[in-house]
């Protein structure tokens, strides 16, 4: 594994409590479970509860998840279904199983 | 029954459309008030058609005009961009947006920075927008250019369903919108957003013809509300957008029955001694050279003189020249331009399409008010178009100062005298009153001769006079009609020498002799004279000689007395004598 020393500061931006935001949370924690283990921050940022942060993070998508750290910031919309992309969009390079 | 009647009327009221006026200049008056009041309406064109321009000032004029606060949400440019690019057309964004009239956000999709994974909606799009409506209190939104999402996303499916709720949620929420777009190859926009806009879709075009760029804009489509159909030329230019909506303009404007000074005198005298009628429109055509900027001049000089506003639209000289020249025949136009009564605009016709010349020229009259203005000349304006069109732009413009009971006159080139009675644009038909200037080549000069073709409403003199321009000014003579036809310049002047000649020789013969007369009383009087004087001592001579007559025969008397009395004394004493 690489960048061992790396920590990953995550936002998750979401718009209330949906299906979508369910799911993509629960992937973002099974993802970080798994492949960042203890060097990992999820901070859950509901939008409908503060909107004026969409401007400034550039949120046009919900769901959205933010990688604030490590740079470059990435975006990565949807529910993250797709953990190949996620993993691609967070620049981790999975452990060969 | 009255008050049923009175309901259903009010409930239709209630269920027309209601609008919300842009405040853009010309697009009111074809959309009859504005865009469709809290519905989104799509305007759509190609690239630099000015589409974000006139949706930013559909937000300016909100905020400083209605006083509505608008949202601006760009996909394109950033909002540091847009304040620069609108700073030139007088738009204050800054100064807006501190107020909290205008609200700017950038929106910035970068396909880079983007991985998509599994399902999403734009929900962050909508709060986004939704704070920024709640937080200024907006009435109404710009998306410009909602499109480049597709370029920023790859699930179209999504984006499609997604723009759908988008333009329902603004109707929920009752703002006014415009969305643009740009244009497609077969369709309105590249996206088929017009699928989705159904209320309200303006495309705006530019064409170039001639190589002069005009732009264009029409009005799709308007559900619900009459609107003009036709194209309508509009202008960018330091203050924003105007478009001119030429077909509002009817037949139904009132005429004045007020006469204006021409500024020549005799000129007058020729129009019945007053001059034209107020907001007339008068054509001058004439060769070249024969004086139609002069007396156009002066036709705006003399209004000057009386405190009015006047607009000189100069299309072949620049004020500076008119004025020099003008100075030449005696007046100074310097002052007026000075004291802001007389505006100069001079402008190569073919900087701009014929319409767009329009349009500027509606703009300058709207913005000085003038009572006079003066087109010189209108045969420029054929470079930019064809006759046909130079006419239909007249007319127009005629009929629109008209209705501002403007005096416009017109000066025209006409090339060659054969055909001068039918050229000028076309116009002749509809103009008021028609001056024609003539080159009138005889005896090896050329002088210049103007007369009335026509002139509407008003006694008219039917002669040609001699048209003068010296240095005190312009001027009108009558021309020589004798035995040998009509003669002008020196022709005239040599004429009327040699009448002043004659005349003259007459004069002088007649006083000599008068002169012979007054030698003959002298002479004869002082004869007279001579004959009273003989007369008088003819006369003394026969009085002396009777008096002498008288005292002869007075002496003889005494004398005879005398000696009678002597004798009979005698007499007496001889008597006694013989006595003795």
């Amino acid at each position: 594994m690489k960048q061992a020393g790396d920590k990953f500061v995550l936002q998750l931006y979401v718009a209330g409590n949906t299906p979508k935001s369910t799911v993509a949370l629960k992937n973002l924690n099974k993802y970080c479970e798994q492949y960042l283990k203890g060097r990992y921050k999820i901070e859950v940022i509901d939008l409908l509860l503060k909107p004026q942060l969409a401007e400034g993070e550039q949120i046009f998508a919900i769901p959205t998840l933010v990688k604030k750290v490590p740079k470059p910031i990435m975006k990565i919309i949807g529910d993250l279904s797709n953990e190949q992309r996620v993993l691609v969009g967070l620049n981790i390079t999975p452990i060969q199983k | 029954m009255s008050n049923r009647t009175k309901k259903g009327l009010s409930a239709l009221d209630n269920r027309t459309l209601k609008k919300t006026l842009t405040g853009i200049t010309g697009l009111d008056e074809i959309t009859e008030g504005g865009l469709p009041a809290g519905r989104p309406t799509l305007v759509c064109g190609g690239t630099g058609c000015g589409k974000t321009l006139l949706s930013l000032e559909f937000l300016v004029k909100g905020a400083t005009l209605y006083n509505e606060p608008g949202v601006f949400m760009a996909f394109e440019e950033k909002a540091a961009e847009l304040t620069t690019n609108v700073a030139s057309l007088g738009f204050d964004l800054e100064k807006l947006q501190k107020s909290k009239m205008i609200k700017l956000d950038y929106v910035h999709i970068d396909r880079s920075e983007v991985e998509e994974t599994g399902e999403y909606d734009l929900g962050g799009l909508f709060i986004r927008l939704g704070h920024a409506i709640d937080s200024i209190g907006a009435k109404r939104v710009v998306l410009d250019t909602i499109e480049n999402i597709f370029s920023g996303l790859n699930n179209q499916g999504i984006l499609r369903a997604e723009i759908r709720r988008l333009f329902q949620w603004l109707k929920d929420k009752k703002v006014t919108t415009i969305i643009t777009g740009e244009q497609g190859n077969e369709t309105l926009t590249r996206h088929g957003l017009e699928e989705y806009v159904s209320d309200c879709v303006i495309l705006l075009d530019h064409r170039i013809k001639n190589q002069i760029s005009t732009r264009i804009l029409r009005i799709v489509k308007y559900r619900g509300s009459i609107h003009g159909t036709n194209e309508y030329p509009f202008l960018i230019d330091a203050d924003g957008i105007s478009v001119l909506p030429i077909t509002s303009i009817r037949l139904d404007s009132k005429v004045s029955s007020k006469r204006v000074p021409t500024g020549i005198r005799a000129l007058d005298t020729m129009l019945g001694g007053e001059g034209f009628f107020r907001g007339s429109s008068i054509l001058v055509s004439g060769t070249a050279g024969t004086g139609k900027t002069s007396l156009a001049a002066y036709f705006v000089n003399e209004a000057c003189n009386r405190g009015e506003r006047c607009i000189f639209f100069a299309f072949e000289e620049s004020p500076y020249q008119i004025i020099r020249n003008m100075k030449s025949i005696g007046i100074d136009m310097e002052d007026h331009v000075k004291n802001g009564l007389l505006h100069f605009h001079a402008s190569r016709p073919y900087l701009y399409g014929l319409e767009m010349q329009l349009v500027e020229i509606h703009k300058i009259i709207q913005k000085v008010k003038p009572t006079t203005i003066v087109l010189d000349p209108i045969t420029n304006l054929a470079n930019a178009g064809s006759v046909s069109e130079v006419k239909s732009m007249l007319i127009r413009l005629i009929d629109f100062l008209q209705g501002k009971g403007v005096t416009v006159m017109f000066t025209a080139l006409t090339l060659s005298t054969g055909t001068s009675e039918q050229t000028d644009e076309g116009v002749s038909s509809i103009v008021d009153a028609w001056l024609l200037l003539r080159d009138i080549e005889s005896n090896g000069e050329r002088n210049r001769g103007i007369y009335i073709m026509k002139s509407r409403g008003m006694r008219h003199s039917n002669q040609v006079r001699e048209f003068l321009i010296r240095d005190t000014g312009l001027d009108l003579v009558d021309v020589y009609l004798g035995p040998e036809g009509v003669l002008f310049g020196s022709a005239r002047e040599t004429q009327q020498l040699s009448e002043a000649a004659v005349v003259a020789v007459r004069t002088n013969d007649s006083s000599r002799r008068n002169r012979e007369i007054g030698r003959k009383q002298k002479v004869l009087a002082s004869k007279i004279e001579t004959l009273q004087e003989e007369f008088e001592s003819a006369k003394e001579e026969l009085s002396r000689a009777s008096t002498e007559e008288e005292l002869r025969k007075d002496i003889f008397e005494k004398d005879r007395q005398t000696i009678s009395k002597k004798r009979s004394e005698a007499n007496k004493q001889v008597k006694p004598g013989n006595k003795r």
